[in-house]
């Protein structure tokens, strides 16, 4: 397997992006997420309470773009990993407006890089893409870059 | 470890000035479980058989089924959003998933058997002031019951001050 990569060739569909799909945030979406992982916080549940808050109002927690991720985005990789397993290695998020319930999020995903290296269990490529969402006022919402190892 | 202490609570209001480097973030002890895992499968969407089913795990080379690296990820944006407070911002924030951490099964309906208890932590590295915005940076991780990091990464948020 590992002989036919040929990581130029794969190089060369970075930047490559996906058709942007959109997601709708609502508030049931939230309430299921935060009782997933055992989060009460009033914040993504509360009105009375979030109104007080920095925000005015309830908003999604942090870690809901990873799963309006998994739901919403294309794929931006234009070639089929090449090797037979893939880990999720992690990523870096960066915020800049609160997701409220009602938003409609734009996601693009973009092939962003993709290295090579030997590691543990043979040859183990690193696959970098980025997402974007922007909401319905055309104001950034929140963009990260995921690793995913496959190897 | 009941439920309602698993859940950890949002602290009162921390301010910048409360905050120095080295100081703690409020730990919070977490409990992966098999049925954790399917609520976050579908609470995320993330369907991958290397969750929840033990035949593939094993041919994917990891034993059994392992947790979602996107769920230690949200357990540490709980960490910090519950640290921060309602007028807090989680402005950045990266981590990597470097160990396979495995769930414990459950014992009855509700309450999983004995077993590991992970605690995702974080400590202040940084603080300052840029323009009009008071900058916390943090060292954050997920911890398993052997006291190894196995999602280590970095949380930058805003905090209100008081002055």
């Amino acid at each position: 397997m590992a002989e036919q990569i040929n990581l130029d060739e794969m190089k060369k569909a970075i930047g490559t992006q996906s058709e942007p799909s959109t997601i709708e945030i609502e508030k049931g979406m939230i309430r299921k997420f935060a009782e997933a992982i055992e989060d009460p916080n009033p914040l993504w549940q509360d009105e009375q309470h979030a109104k007080k808050a920095r925000h005015g109002g309830i908003v999604a927690p942090p870690g809901l773009l990873m799963a309006v991720m998994m739901v919403g985005q294309g794929s931006p990789m234009p070639f089929r990993p090449p090797m037979p397993r893939i880990l999720d290695g992690g990523g870096e998020w960066e915020y800049f407006k609160p997701i409220r319930p009602g938003d409609v999020l734009t996601v693009v995903g973009k092939l962003y890089d993709i290295r090579e290296r030997e590691g543990r269990m043979g040859k183990m490529l690193f696959i970098v893409s980025e997402t974007t969402w922007t909401n319905q006022n055309n104001e950034l919402v929140a963009r990260a870059l995921g690793t995913l190892i496959n190897y | 470890m009941p439920l309602i202490e698993r859940q950890g609570k949002v602290e009162k209001q921390l301010y910048f000035e409360d905050v120095e480097v080295g100081s703690e973030v409020t730990p919070l002890a977490k409990v992966a479980t098999t049925q954790m895992l399917v609520r976050w499968a579908g609470a995320s969407g993330d369907f991958n058989p290397l969750h929840y089913d033990e035949t593939f795990a094993t041919s994917q080379g990891v034993g059994s089924p392992i947790v979602h690296g996107a769920l230690k990820r949200a357990w540490l944006g709980q960490l910090m959003t519950n640290w921060i407070g309602g007028q807090g911002f989680l402005k950045k924030f990266s981590c990597q998933y470097r160990g396979m951490d495995y769930p414990r099964k459950m014992k009855t309906m509700t309450e999983p058997e004995e077993g590991e208890t992970w605690w995702c932590k974080g400590t202040v590295t940084k603080k300052y002031v840029d323009g009009d915005q008071h900058i916390v940076e943090c060292d954050i991780w997920v911890e398993n019951g052997q006291g190894e990091k196995t999602t280590p990464g970095n949380a930058t948020v805003i905090l209100p001050s008081r002055a």
